[in-house]
């Protein structure tokens, strides 16, 4: 592929597919160095455990090294350095630069300036697609296939980037979609409009109990304070759904629960302990799908 | 007759090029689009003139200047309906529509307050979007979506 990997809009749906199934050969084996000698840089302009973490464990693995930094307020870019001048330095010394940003399209402008590929660990409340390719994989693995099923997607539809970008890839698959929010949460009109151009069926509920057990993916998200601007609204909605293990007694025995962690309240730990609830292994497959989009953009599978 | 003389002396035009139906209230955006402020042409500029198509439009004469298409096109973004003619030795020698550009670059901002663009010294890209009658500019970095009309 040889490319950077901004949105996951920049994928087609055979190249999601050759991602999903790299990362299943990394699950079988997860210590592969096909990079030995490589250098890749993660510059994380913002906090992340899981994303970081990941990234960095997937280049280990793959027995390529890592420099960066966790926090821009050791760096020159709290002497007023502009996001080029950092970009256009690290891309002198690494094969690949993995990046988180708080600013939207700042990864975007980072792979136009860059001279080896970029990929997007975050920018914003825009794209994360490592996150979106590691849903598909979880419910790949989960589903035995990516077609033709019905994912209920339930808490923040309105600021959820992850929902935004797992809607767009799954669209390519033939689903059905059902959007559990309360009115303050709703999801936007641009996508149910994408929906619609694309002749995807979806409902809309504000009753976490009405889909639970007709849908084959639950897809859970915390209510994000920090894209609150008002904090009376964050207050209003902080705690609207709570999934126990009782309310999961005649869901369909395929039904997975997915989550992109971390968790606040939505998810009660008594859930932890059902077949149904999937979303650590799911946070485990990060890794695997990390691994191979790296060594696919690098051009090595 | 001396009044018809002095109305073709402000308006007459030897070489040039004449926007017509520019909405009224969009003259001056016009004038910023096409980066026309401050330049050295003679420019007429006439604000509320009757249309009978429009009811009130706006005009714009530049002398000596002709554009690109590419640059024209622009104008499609607040003035679909204007109309350009090009004006050689007081005649109408081309009259031309525009047509709307699929994208733009560096004449609009981006509404989203935490787009790279508003905080880093990155000329401003966008795909022009048109659905029933309403265009709308989808930005190139943060893939947010604004209506022209909060953009100009």
């Amino acid at each position: 592929m040889n490319k950077s990997l901004i949105s996951i809009q920049d994928f087609t749906k055979e190249e999601i597919l050759h991602v999903l199934e790299t990362a299943k050969e990394f699950e079988k084996n997860r210590t592969q160095h096909i990079l030995d000698g490589k250098v890749i840089a993660c510059i994380f302009f913002e906090p992340s455990t899981r994303t970081r973490l990941s990234f960095e464990t997937a280049v280990n693995r793959l027995g390529a090294k890592v420099i960066g930094f966790s926090d821009a307020s050791n760096t020159s870019v709290s002497k007023g350095e502009t996001l080029k001048d950092t970009i256009k330095m690290v891309s002198n010394y690494v094969d690949m630069i993995i990046m988180r940003h708080p600013l939207e399209g700042s990864s975007r402008y980072a792979s136009e300036v860059s001279s080896v590929p970029v990929v997007n660990a975050g920018d914003g409340a825009n794209q994360h697609p490592s996150q979106t390719l590691l849903d598909m994989y979880s419910i790949m693995q989960t589903q035995g296939r990516l077609d033709g099923l019905n994912i209920n997607m339930v808490g923040d539809l309105k600021y959820g980037r992850t929902t935004h970008s797992l809607l767009q890839a799954m669209s390519l698959f033939n689903p059905e979609f059902v959007f559990t929010a309360p009115d303050e949460l709703k999801m936007p009109v641009e996508y149910k409009d994408f929906l619609d151009t694309k002749g995807i069926k979806y409902t809309e509920t504000d009753s976490l109990e009405e889909h639970l057990d007709d849908c084959d993916i639950l897809y859970m998200t915390r209510v994000q304070q920090e894209r609150f601007t008002d904090p009376m609204e964050y207050e209003k909605v902080k705690d609207v759904y709570r999934l126990k293990s009782s309310m999961l007694k005649t869901v369909k025995p395929n039904m997975k629960i997915l989550h992109p962690l971390p968790r606040v309240s939505e998810i009660d730990q008594d859930v932890d302990d059902s077949p149904h609830a999937y979303y650590f292994k799911q946070a485990e497959n990060g890794l695997y799908v990390r691994m191979a989009i790296i060594s696919c953009l690098l051009g090595y599978r | 007759m001396e009044s018809i003389n002095k109305e073709l002396k402000v308006s007459a035009l030897e070489n040039g090029t004449v926007l017509d139906h520019i909405p009224a209230e969009n003259v001056y955006k016009a004038l910023d689009i096409l980066n026309l402020r401050g330049i050295s042409n003679q420019i007429t500029i006439g604000i509320n003139l009757n249309s009978k198509l429009y009811g009130k439009k706006g005009i714009i004469k530049i002398a000596d200047r002709f554009f690109e298409d590419d640059e024209l096109n622009k104008l499609a973004l607040i003035a679909p309906h204007a109309t350009v003619n090009i004006i050689r030795n007081f005649q109408v020698v081309e009259k031309k529509k525009l047509v709307l550009p699929a994208s733009i670059e560096g004449i609009a901002k981006c509404m989203n307050p935490k787009c790279i663009t508003n905080h880093q010294p990155v000329k401003t890209k966008f795909r022009v979007i048109s659905e029933n009658g309403e265009i709308s500019l989808l930005c190139h970095y943060c893939e947010k979506r604004s209506d022209i009309r909060s953009i100009f």
